[in-house]
């Protein structure tokens, strides 16, 4: 078995209007070079991007992180759980993006809900704010709770530190974050790796992403951008 | 005598840690409320980011390179990446909750997103420190969006403030045109209903007893009649109320 292929046959699974996770929390853990590569194909676009935050992205570095995408007009819906970007912000503002903010254990949490095959959750967080706008409320043993959804992707990009040819993954440090949940609740999962070994150099109880999520893996240099 | 605001602020936080605390603390003042943790109590910092225990902080070079070679370039420095004992020296793949490199302490651990949130809205973490915006009399916070401005988006706030088992709000007691933070009711979004169990401003410690803004510490210099006049909720007072420690501008 090998999962591992070039990063343009990978993004060639990305389809016009798909649901796209993106892991990540600001830079660290984020699939920068599937990013970068998505960004050069303007053809797929009316995509909806889910991810912890929309700021991987400094305003003045055009390149780096959703940045390409989002001005090439490729993105049409933003959820993400912190925001924070001006020019994301001013084509929101126009009606060219749509944005859903989500509180961020909430969207981990219906990550993993997608992932583990769950129809939703009841959570405390959000009660009586805008989160909760539209959803069902319900009192469990004297403490209100909101009903939330699962939320899968058609495609999922996440990065790890090292990855073998099954997709087994192992993440450094806090690069892990948001990884996890989405290479669960992707339908097709692509995994960037930093270095790329052959099955049976990683141990398997040091395996943190087990391969079976996995579809495709890229074995990219690592790329900070 | 001027006292440095947001450093009073640090100090008073710190002193409602206890040794074993788990906590996390949000950007701004409650993380420098670290600089002022007591000798002899020892605390694990939790970031929503992935990990529990935190020694310090950098803020990384990258953020402030322009090109995009020289990024990369930093990013792929060998000072940035040993495995074995970048966690102790600073690794380009721990990030804090705003982004800077953190710097581990013995004993740290490092988790997923979804383990983060199950430690903050499962009631595992014995406090939360965060920046507020407006409190009113009944508990509620507001704490993540001024109507007219930008959105930054609620980040994790909403869950950290749902489960924590102590919500600290810090805050100046006023904003800066004078206008209330202490109010009857919110009226910015809400954060959470009826959640804040202590606000440490500049001038006085307020702690929710019985469910009533009740004021146990105040700066020297300030009356139950002089902090009133600048809150629009009511305020109780304890019936021993301490002196709060200040720092000096």
């Amino acid at each position: 078995m090998n999962k591992v292929v070039d990063i343009k046959t990978a993004i060639d699974a990305v389809k016009p209007g798909d649901t796209v996770l993106v892991g990540g929390f600001t830079n660290i853990g984020a699939p920068m070079n599937l990013m970068y590569e998505l960004g050069k194909r303007p053809e797929i676009n009316h995509l909806t991007t889910v991810s912890e935050d929309f700021h991987y992205n400094a305003e003045d570095k055009p390149w780096q992180g959703f940045n390409p995408m989002l001005l090439q007009g490729q993105i049409d819906h933003i959820i993400v759980s912190f925001f924070g970007h001006k020019t994301a912000q001013k084509m929101m503002d126009e009606g060219k993006v749509k944005l859903t903010l989500v509180p961020q254990g909430t969207l981990a949490e219906r990550l993993r809900a997608a992932g583990a095959g769950l129809g939703g959750f009841y959570t405390p967080t959000g009660v009586g704010t805008v989160a909760e706008e539209g959803k069902e409320v319900r009192e469990i043993n004297g403490r209100k709770y909101v009903l939330e959804m699962p939320l899968p992707g058609d495609v999922a990009l996440v990065k790890c530190w090292k990855a073998d040819r099954m997709g087994n993954a192992i993440f450094n440090y806090t690069a892990q974050n948001f990884n996890f949940a989405m290479a669960t609740a992707g339908k097709t999962v692509i995994l960037e790796c930093e270095e790329l070994v052959e099955p049976g150099e990683i141990r398997p109880d040091e395996v943190q992403l087990p391969g079976v999520f996995v579809d495709y893996v890229v074995h990219c240099k690592e790329a900070k951008f | 005598m001027a006292i440095n605001k947001r450093e009073t602020i640090a100090k008073n936080i710190a002193r409602y840690f206890n040794d074993g605390d788990f906590i996390n603390l949000g950007v701004g003042i409650p993380t420098q409320s670290a600089n002022y943790i007591p000798d002899g109590i020892e605390v694990i910092l939790h970031a929503e980011s992935g990990f529990a225990g935190q020694d310090g902080a950098i803020d990384p070079p990258w953020y402030h390179i322009e090109e995009r070679e020289d990024i990369d370039a930093e990013w792929n420095a060998p000072k940035w990446n040993d495995k074995e004992k970048g966690w102790l020296q600073g690794h380009k793949d721990i990030c804090d909750a705003t982004g800077k490199v953190a710097i581990l302490s013995k004993g740290a651990c490092c988790f997923d997103s979804v383990v983060s949130f199950m430690m903050a809205r499962g009631g595992h973490l014995d406090a939360t420190v965060l920046g507020g915006l407006q409190v009113d009399e009944e508990g509620n916070l507001s704490n993540w969006m001024v109507p007219g401005k930008n959105i930054p988006g609620m980040g994790g706030a909403m869950d950290l403030v749902a489960g924590a088992k102590k919500v600290i709000v810090a805050m100046e007691f006023a904003s800066k045109d004078g206008a209330p933070k202490l109010l009857k009711k919110n009226t910015f979004p809400l954060t959470a209903l009826n959640v804040v169990s202590v606000v440490v401003t500049e001038r006085c410690v307020i702690e929710f007893i019985d469910g009533k803004m009740t004021v146990v510490a105040m700066a020297p210099g300030w009356t139950k009649e002089t902090l009133q006049a600048d809150a629009e909720a009511t305020l109780h007072f304890a019936d021993v109320i301490d002196v709060m420690p200040v720092v000096e501008a």
